[in-house]
């Protein structure tokens, strides 16, 4: 049985403007101990994704399909329940620590309240694993730290920080929604390292979501591309990097600057933008920018298949 | 910390500088001269010009101005003519009373507003808060006096529950000190609740919306938790100075309710000063409130110090 698993899932969100598909029937997998990179642009849906796992959709969001969590699904657990099971089951780290730490209470508390939420320790003890946890992630004078509030670490540290609580109840799935987006490059690889880490050494589960295949690449086991609120390739992460099939990968991958091309080489793009998610259109999401697009591409959508070692996609005309 | 401290009480001397000018000159400015008050039929233009004498009105205002500040900075507030009280003795029996209203009040109008606003802010746009804002909104428009006649109709005429006037020391019976004050310091309350409400509501929709709160659910605390430490913390920086403006009003604005209920507080001094024209308890008590009201602004600073961080850290 896998840990988690989304079947059919769908996220609607009304606008102004009429219903926005953010999330369009995904199919997922995730084996405990596995780690899959979600990679995609702005606005493909990726985010909200992540929040339909978690269930912190905004209230006006409707939910279809289901999340199964560890055989449960968890969109229909009472609001107890799916609290319990946040932290020692479910726990994230969020793209910008300064914003997803709270400005007035210290680290101390902030990581103490999570401890204390889930597991039967008192207030000593509690302290205690906080500073182990803090210790753990990388962050020196730890003791100090416990006392101190966001805004009197740096942002590397805060994210340091979000990653511990987030560890704190030893999580079997841990979601990093673009954890190093908002650092600074020379901290970047850092903390991917130490996510990388201590996913290894505690058997975690892990989705890291990016819009950056660089992150990906190296760091985990699998990678799912998002497009338009669909996944239009899934594969393991060294076959998709060395054999995309997807056009819209291929893209990306294109678009990754190259350290041996010659000075001034202009970076090559994805032409157009992508489609407008209040409208439903009945071929390829990409077709209207791919280059290989056919007749056939514009009229019917093209499944997620054939699963070949692996790898999956969907393309009516594959590489 | 310290030099926050002392950075800030330096701030308030300029304040409580012009404060003291102000009330002055509102004082010395009042159409109507001073000896003609004090004297009454006997004000012979001899007897008035010696009582102007003697109490140094013919001075020019800027050196009587100078003159009553050093008294003032001596602790000397001045002395009624008509009751020989000094200022200083007639507002420290009233204040107490006014003191005590004014808390018990703020204090009823943050238990029913606090956890309605955060109860309207959880569904913000639900049944209960669109009840509640329309509630609060009538509440605003109705006048104390009229709250405070259908208190005392519903609370001392037909129920008997609470006593309708009258004020008894807190060291004499503190039982019945309380029950007197349920009634005018409730009546101040229904017209504090729907601010403090408001303010707080809207601050707590917005807070709700931030990360650190979706993080603080991912990491599964209890709801309680959310709302009364993650959220209500951030949140209360507007409710804390509103909560401050209306003590600071309240100190001396309490008049028509402290008459309804026949407490002796400030307010009460400050209406019988006016009808005597005893300009000194009148200069005195408005130079104390307004004291009062600036001290007050300064708690509240430090408040915003105690509930912020980056505050107190001189980063925000």
């Amino acid at each position: 049985m896998s840990l988690l698993s989304l079947e059919g899932l769908t996220v609607d969100l009304p606008t102004p403007r009429g219903n926005l598909r953010a999330v369009d029937g995904v199919d997922l997998a995730l084996a405990a101990g596995q780690t899959l990179g979600i990679v995609g642009e702005s606005g493909c849906g990726k985010t909200m994704l992540s929040r339909a796992i978690l269930q912190l959709l905004p209230k006006r969001a409707r939910v279809g399909g289901r999340v199964m969590f560890e055989g449960q699904d968890i969109s229909k657990l009472r609001p107890d329940a799916l609290r319990r099971l946040r932290g020692p089951a479910l726990a994230v780290v969020f793209q910008d620590p300064m914003t997803s730490l709270n400005p007035v209470l210290t680290i101390g508390t902030q990581l103490v309240e999570t401890l204390q939420a889930h597991l039967a320790v008192d207030g000593r003890e509690a302290v205690r694993r906080g500073v182990e946890l803090l210790a753990a992630v990388g962050i020196p004078a730890p003791e100090q730290r416990m006392g101190q509030y966001p805004h009197q670490l740096s942002g590397g540290m805060r994210q340091r920080v979000a990653i511990a609580i987030a560890l704190s109840c030893e999580p079997r799935l841990l979601i990093a929604d673009e954890p190093t987006t908002a650092l600074d490059v020379t901290v970047q690889a850092q903390i991917l390292d130490l996510l990388a880490r201590e996913t290894r050494r505690r058997h975690m589960a892990m989705i890291l979501i990016t819009h950056d295949l660089g992150v990906v690449a190296g760091r985990t086991d699998e990678v799912a591309v998002m497009y338009a609120g669909r996944i239009v390739e899934r594969a393991p992460t060294r076959a998709l990097f060395h054999g995309p099939r997807m056009p819209y990968t291929e893209a990306l991958l294109a678009a990754i600057p190259k350290l041996d091309s010659a000075p001034h080489t202009r970076l090559p793009t994805i032409e157009g933008r992508p489609p407008d998610p209040t409208r439903r259109m009945p071929g390829c999401a990409f077709a209207p920018r791919c280059r290989y697009a056919e007749g056939d591409c514009v009229v019917g959508k093209p499944g997620l298949g054939p699963v070949d070692a692996g790898h999956e996609f969907a393309c009516w005309h594959p590489r | 910390m310290a030099g926050f401290l002392s950075r800030r009480l330096l701030g308030l001397l300029p304040v409580l500088l012009a404060v003291s000018l102000l009330t002055f000159a509102i004082a010395s400015l009042l159409p109507g001269d001073l000896a003609y008050v004090v004297l009454g039929d006997q004000a012979t233009p001899e007897n008035v010009a010696a009582l102007r004498h003697d109490m140094g009105l013919d001075q020019p205002i800027a050196w009587r101005y100078l003159l009553w500040l050093g008294h003032v900075l001596e602790g000397d507030l001045g002395r009624s003519f008509r009751t020989g009280q000094t200022v200083l003795t007639a507002v420290t029996e009233r204040l107490p009373v006014s003191l005590q209203l004014m808390v018990v009040a703020e204090a009823i109008g943050l238990l029913i507003g606090i956890p309605i606003a955060i109860l309207c802010a959880v569904r913000a746009g639900g049944a209960f808060d669109r009840f509640m804002t329309g509630t609060a909104f009538s509440m605003l428009s109705v006048p104390s006096f009229l709250s405070a006649i259908l208190l005392i109709y519903l609370f001392a005429v037909e129920l008997h529950w609470l006593p309708a006037t009258g004020y008894t020391p807190f060291l004499e019976d503190p039982i019945d000190n309380l029950r007197g004050f349920l009634l005018p310091a409730f009546t101040l309350a229904l017209g504090e609740w729907p601010v403090l409400m408001r303010v707080l509501r809207s601050d707590m929709i917005a807070t709700l919306q931030e990360d650190y709160i979706a993080m603080a659910k991912a990491k599964g605390l209890r709801p309680a938790r959310i709302l009364w430490v993650h959220a209500l913390k951030p949140s209360s920086l507007t409710l804390v100075t509103v909560t401050g403006i209306n003590i600071g009003r309240l100190i001396g604005g309490a008049v028509i309710v402290e008459s309804i209920f026949a407490l002796p507080g400030l307010g009460r001094l400050l209406i019988n000063a006016i009808y005597t024209r005893d300009l000194i308890i009148l200069q005195g008590v408005v130079l104390l409130v307004a004291t009062g009201f600036v001290l007050m602004n300064f708690l509240v600073d430090m408040m915003y110090a105690a509930l912020d961080p980056r505050i107190r850290h001189g980063r925000a």
